[in-house]
């Protein structure tokens, strides 16, 4: 099977994804509803009583806490990849797909990609509300643009990342609503076990440790370091003294190891 | 040299149940292998075995001369499938869901949407083609799932169970793509539960039942396994049964067989129609009634009960069966 048909028929199935999408407009609005959501909860109820670097300042933990949101937005994102996936194998289109010759890992890939496209919109929501309620770069550090643009060009990357973890669970389950509930309750240890909404310099010794070393925790460290936002911790934990690199690191290690296993449990017939 | 499909000691197990155990095919080019069984049989184990989508544990298959297991992807490039249940997207419209399927089997845009406008043309759907699939009704669906199959018409076709669902119009519109088809060179195996339908369009027939080929034939040579012609007799007084049954015996090759409660008594005989007159004269000479009298050829389902131990279900209940996922 050559390359050529590999990234167009993953460019088939993509289209396929998105056409669906423009079907059900109401799963695109739930995906941003809820972010939004946590972006309002989180900085008008915790706001006041959460202390980042020793400052209880809103205004302080609200610019820390935008780069969590949305780190733990994009990897949501995850849930939607296992549903749709789980779905297609119910709705016995997988065993249409199988049945063609097109390549291989075009199916997983192709809704990876239309997944993708689904992270950028929610993002695009998400940062205007955050601006909204008084989210600014360079509130603590200067920045500049090309770092706010690496800043969301890691997010994605984590995106895209995590729904190849997705689609193995996707591919794992029996039905969709399993799927939905297998993609997202794991996340949350994922997320809040992280410097996402707290600083995690507080934390006990060896829960910081973990969260130093939690994958996605390496993103939101890069995000604002990149965002110029305050929270950046001091740590000898290489992933928080590298954080770009760690972030990059890991999200390109989650995608090698995950399609290697998704395209391979997709390819095993006995699905 | 194997036919267009073959296989050979096919076995496929899940967990304890034995789904197909030795199921041998050999289908010449260009005809019609009707797959006939009771629910449960194998039918769609064996359709998917032969469609790459599912690895026996044992045994071995070819399709277009193509090794199953050893060369999967050449095989789809070969092949056509429409499932027993519509694989169809149901937020996609039909035109878009034949486009999606043209341009996996690696057509160009162009082409994928010429020939998408002609099949829905052609499967009576062009009126629907711009609608989302999940308005169709169950036929509609079918119809659009077999479309998808015929897209690059590809030299072998595999149907599970084609018509269940459709009505009698559309069941016929399919027949003559069918037979179109045929004609044009390609080889199909086709499973059904209607055995009109086998009788009507395979060349060939293979009973399965508990994953073996209890019998394969033309549907001629089947019916004669089951027996040739019999007499039957519904004579119209109880009482006159014993008389009616002591004349066929006259006339029979066989048992006769008396069923009481309907006074229907049934014998095997040769010599067709001038011997069922005979039968009507003597039976008239001695005074008895007749309700009905007919010469009766065996029936596929005959075949079907006599070979199955079971009648052939008719399969308009899909809701109890398995989903082969
Ligand atoms: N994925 C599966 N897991 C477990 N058992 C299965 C699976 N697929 C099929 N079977 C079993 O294998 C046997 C054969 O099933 P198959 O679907 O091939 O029958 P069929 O002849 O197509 O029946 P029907 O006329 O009802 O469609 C059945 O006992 C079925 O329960
Ligand atoms: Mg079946």
């Amino acid at each position: 099977m050559s390359g050529m048909s590999m990234v167009s028929d993953s460019l088939v199935i993509a289209r396929r994804n998105l056409i669906r999408m423009t079907r059900i407009p109401e799963m695109v609005l739930f995906g941003v509803i809820q972010p939004v959501m946590f972006v309002v909860l989180f900085t008008y109820v915790f706001g006041g009583s959460m202390s980042v670097g020793g400052s209880t300042d809103p205004d302080v933990y609200k610019n820390f806490l935008m780069a969590g949101i949305f780190a733990q937005t994009v990897t949501f994102a995850t849930a939607g990849s296992a549903a749709g996936i789980a779905d297609d194998m119910q709705k016995g289109l997988v065993d249409r797909f199988r049945s063609l010759p097109m390549a291989r890992g075009a199916v997983l890939t192709g809704r990876t990609v239309a997944d993708l496209v689904q992270t950028c919109i929610t993002l695009t929501v998400l940062a205007i509300v955050a601006l909204i309620v008084g989210w600014r770069t360079g509130s603590a550090e200067p920045t500049n643009a090309g770092r706010v643009l690496g800043a969301f060009g890691l997010l994605l990357l984590l995106g895209y990342a995590f729904t190849w973890i997705g689609a193995l669970i996707g591919l794992s389950v029996r039905t969709p609503e399993a799927a939905t509930s297998g993609g997202i309750i794991w996340l949350f240890p994922v997320t809040f076990i992280s410097n996402a909404f707290v600083d995690a310099s507080q934390m006990t010794p060896w829960l910081r440790h973990i969260a130093e070393w939690n994958p996605f925790s390496a993103t939101v460290q890069a995000c604002r370091e990149l965002f110029g936002n305050p929270g950046v911790v001091q740590s000898d934990a290489w992933p928080m003294q590298h954080p770009v690199w760690a972030s990059l690191i890991w999200s390109v290690l989650i995608v090698g190891v995950f399609r290697t296993l998704a395209v391979r449990k997709y390819r095993a017939a006995d699905g | 040299m194997p036919g267009a499909i073959y296989a050979e000691g096919l076995v496929k197990t899940f967990g304890d149940v034995k789904a197909l155990d030795g199921v041998d095919l050999d289908v010449p080019e260009g005809t019609v292998l009707g797959l006939l069984g009771p629910n449960g049989a194998g039918k769609t184990t064996t359709v998917r075995c032969l469609t790459t989508l599912l690895r026996p544990d044992r045994g071995r298959a070819l399709v277009a001369g193509i090794d199953v297991l050893k060369d999967p992807v050449r095989v789809r490039r070969s092949i056509g499938l429409s499932g027993q249940f519509a694989a169809v997207d149901e937020y996609l419209t039909g035109r878009e869901n034949l486009q999606m399927v043209g341009r996996l089997y690696q057509m160009k845009a162009g082409p994928a949407k010429a020939r998408a406008a002609e099949l829905l043309e052609r499967f009576d759907l062009a009126e629907a083609a711009d609608r989302p699939t999940k308005t169709y009704s169950g036929g509609m669906r079918r119809r659009l799932d077999l479309a998808a199959a015929l897209v690059v018409s590809p030299p072998v076709m595999f149907m599970d169970e084609p018509t269940t669902g459709l009505d009698p119009r559309n069941r016929q519109l399919l027949w003559e793509v069918i037979k179109q088809l045929v004609s044009g060179g390609t080889t199909l195996l086709l499973t059904t539960q209607y055995l009109e339908e086998a009788d009507h369009l395979a060349h060939d027939i293979a009973v399965v039942d508990h994953g073996r080929v209890i019998a394969r034939g033309t549907s001629d040579q089947l019916k004669a396994r089951t027996g040739g012609e019999r007499v039957e007799v519904v004579v119209h007084e109880r009482d006159a049964m014993a008389t009616a049954a002591e004349v066929l015996r006259g006339f029979g090759k066989g048992d006769t067989t008396v069923e009481d409660h309907t006074r229907k008594l049934t014998v095997p005989v040769t010599g067709g129609a001038k011997l069922l007159a005979e039968v009507i004269r003597e039976l008239d000479g001695r005074g008895i009634e007749i309700d009905d009298i007919g010469l009766r050829r065996p029936t596929l389902d005959d075949v079907f009960l006599s070979l199955t131990g079971h009648a052939a279900e008719t399969a308009d209940d899909e809701s109890d069966k398995e989903t082969a996922s």
